[in-house]
């Protein structure tokens, strides 16, 4: 008998026990649509990480000089009270840094604290005021939609400008152009000079709920203690130039902090690789886990289709006996049941994968967490469908073959 | 008591060529763990290009058992068995399956036929296994079907015809591949006296238009239609009659 027989005659037993079949591919439904959505998500995840978080967070070629990790997933007690001893990094820091980086770098001071922040009458709370240098703009990639960014020289001289995020800029002048008016930040007034152009969201949280001043203006009390600054950031054009930039700054820190050679630094130089190496491990442990949990479901499943097919073996006992008078061979009998174990197989990872496919759309769209299908995922989806049918119809194919045909239509 | 010729035939012979059947000591035993079962103990019976002979006999004669092995369901422990020309005593399982595809026409006492697909499908089994494409397979199917007065019942599952129609599907399924030989089990068993008669007449058209027919029976009225009658007893053949013609 013809493969494409085999098939056709599967897909007529599918459609003539729909409940029994319906049951039979369940496992196999529910592994292959766990695989897609869970590889969608960790798909998304890692586009999302290497493009989107590490590159906006901190970015590409660049790194932060910091006095501790910025990015800490599972500190323990006393690192974290080692960390909080270290000294801070100072405005003098950042200039002497700047000052003997030789390599062709941009670089910018940043200081962060969450205020809240008004104007024209209105109040918008928790919002992300950094204090700035000039650069921030370029090495950030924050486009200015509307106004200007601030200058070098408004940044030495401590002017109170600042520009807003769009969410700001929407919130406290829903219907009037924000350039030239005033916010208020504790009590301090700023004239508002530029609006930054959307960013979108990350995760479910808005990345336009921000406002930038620069650094030296009034802001600086209020995100830190005098002097002192949260990062400073540098820009390198390639990784060569941001490596050497770093063993410079490196060397410029330690002096300043008076390390011996023996001593640690005090200080870290975070590079978008360590939130990627994080975000590595994480990978590892999903895809590590992914799989386990979509081979159980593929074990059942395989287990389920075995014992649905023994089951038709022995209920079709007749049949396979009164095939067998009429000219089928062995072979005949193994493919026609093999092929009905593949057919429930891949057609429940075909339903498996259509469901996943939705599934992993709905949960890009209703919650923050990125997805985006891979075509490998559905590859293999449809591999592993097909292969666990193979498997599982295996054993009773093989009976159903082996029948004597005398005793088959014997059989009542 | 002679079994017509084949007490002539000996063991390195080649049968005639217008003898489709040629049993030569035939023998099965079954070896039923504390005793061995002497189900046919040295049968020999050669049959005819289109014949139409009764094998009769008690339960435990051993006509089941001949049956089979005339049905190529079964090897002999010894003996010969030649169908139409072609030694197939000693053929191994897939030589079988080819041979009852091609040569045997099989009616079962319960018909067999498969409840979830039409007749014309039912018909068309054996052609899908002798590979014929799906077109050849349903124009001979359909003619197979008009040739047992079906023709418009060619979309009816089993369920949605009668016992009558039923075994007439049967025998379309049977001659569908132009066997050799129609070989019936009991192939009035499941019907009432009216239908029976009405399938009779269908055998007695076939054997008239050339078809060797071999069926198996326990009731005398249906054997007598044909036109010669073995009995068995014991595993062996007791009685071998010709009706005049």
């Amino acid at each position: 008998m013809p493969l494409f027989e085999a098939i056709v005659l599967a897909l007529g037993q599918l459609r003539a026990q729909k409940l029994k079949s319906g049951f039979s591919l369940l496992g196999v439904f529910v592994g292959v649509t766990f695989l897609i959505a869970a590889w969608s998500i960790v798909n998304g995840m890692n586009v999302y990480m290497t493009e989107q978080f590490a590159g906006r967070l901190i970015g590409v070629n660049t790194f932060h000089l910091r006095r501790r990790p910025n990015f800490t997933p599972n500190i323990s007690d006393s690192t974290w009270r080692a960390w909080a001893r270290r000294p801070r990094i100072t405005f003098g820091d950042a200039e002497a840094v700047t000052a003997a980086i030789t390599a062709p770098v941009i670089t910018a001071w940043e200081s962060s604290d969450r205020v809240t922040v008004e104007g024209s009458g209105k109040k918008v709370l928790d919002v992300e005021v950094t204090g700035a240098t000039e650069r921030y703009f370029d090495i950030k990639n924050l486009a200015i939609a509307n106004g200007r960014a601030f200058t070098a020289h408004e940044v030495r001289s401590g002017v109170p400008v600042i520009v807003l995020g769009e969410d700001i800029a929407l919130k406290l002048f829903p219907s009037r152009d924000p350039i030239g008016r005033q916010v208020r930040i504790s009590g301090q007034a700023y004239r508002v000079i530029g609006v930054v152009a959307h960013q979108g969201k990350i995760f479910g949280f808005s990345l336009d709920r921000f406002a930038v001043a620069p650094a030296r203006s009034p802001i600086q009390d209020l995100v830190n203690p005098p002097g002192i600054i949260d990062a400073l950031i540098v820009k390198a054009g390639s990784v060569e130039a941001m490596r050497a930039a770093m063993l410079e700054a490196e060397g410029v820190m330690r002096s300043r902090h008076h390390l011996r050679p023996r001593q640690d630094n005090n200080f870290v130089l975070e590079t978008s690789e360590g939130v990627l190496a994080f975000w590595g491990g994480i990978k590892r442990i999903l895809m590590f886990v992914g799989p386990g949990l979509v081979g159980v479901a593929l074990v059942v499943g395989g287990i389920v289709i075995m014992n649905i097919m023994l089951m038709a073996v022995a209920e079709r006992t007749r049949e396979i006996g009164l095939r067998k008078s009429l000219g089928a061979r062995r072979t005949d009998i193994l493919r026609q049941f093999l092929a009905e174990s593949v057919t429930i197989a891949v057609v429940g990872a075909s339903i498996g994968i259509l469901t996943g496919i939705g599934l992993s759309i709905l949960l890009d769209a209703v919650t923050p967490l990125p997805a985006s299908v891979s075509v490998a995922s559905i590859i293999l989806g449809v591999v592993i469908g097909g292969g666990v049918g193979i498997v599982a119809g295996v054993y009773p194919a093989t009976r159903a073959a082996r029948l004597d045909p005398i005793a088959a239509l014997r059989q009542e | 008591m002679s079994p017509e010729g084949a007490q002539n035939f000996r063991t390195g012979d080649t049968p005639q060529p217008d003898v489709i059947i040629l049993a030569h000591k035939l023998t099965r035993e079954y070896d039923m763990g504390s005793e061995l079962v002497r189900a046919l103990r040295g049968v020999s019976v050669q049959i005819r290009k289109n014949e139409y002979v009764a094998v009769m006999g008690p339960s435990g004669s051993g006509k089941s058992t001949l049956m089979n092995l005339i049905g190529c369901l079964d090897t002999p422990t010894s003996g010969e068995y030649w169908l139409n020309s072609q030694k197939v005593s000693d053929l191994a399982d897939d030589e079988l399956a080819r041979i009852r595809n091609k040569e045997i026409g099989f009616v079962f006492q319960t018909f067999n036929l498969l409840p979830r697909a039409d007749a014309l499908h039912n018909v068309e089994l054996p052609l899908i296994y002798a590979g014929l494409s799906a077109r050849g397979r349903r124009a001979r199917a359909a003619q197979a079907l008009v040739r047992v007065g079906l023709g418009d019942r060619m979309d009816h599952r089993p369920n949605e015809l009668s016992g009558g129609q039923r075994q007439r599907v049967a025998i379309a399924r049977a001659l569908v591949n132009d066997p050799s030989i129609l070989l019936a089990d009991e192939p009035t068993g499941n019907l009432d006296s009216t239908t029976s008669a009405e399938i009779m007449q269908v055998f007695g058209d076939l054997h008239r238009q050339g078809q060797t027919v071999v069926m198996v029976t326990h009731e005398h009225d249906i054997a007598a239609h044909a036109a010669r009658v073995i009995t068995l007893r014991d595993g062996l053949v007791a009685t071998d009659q010709r009706k005049a013609a």
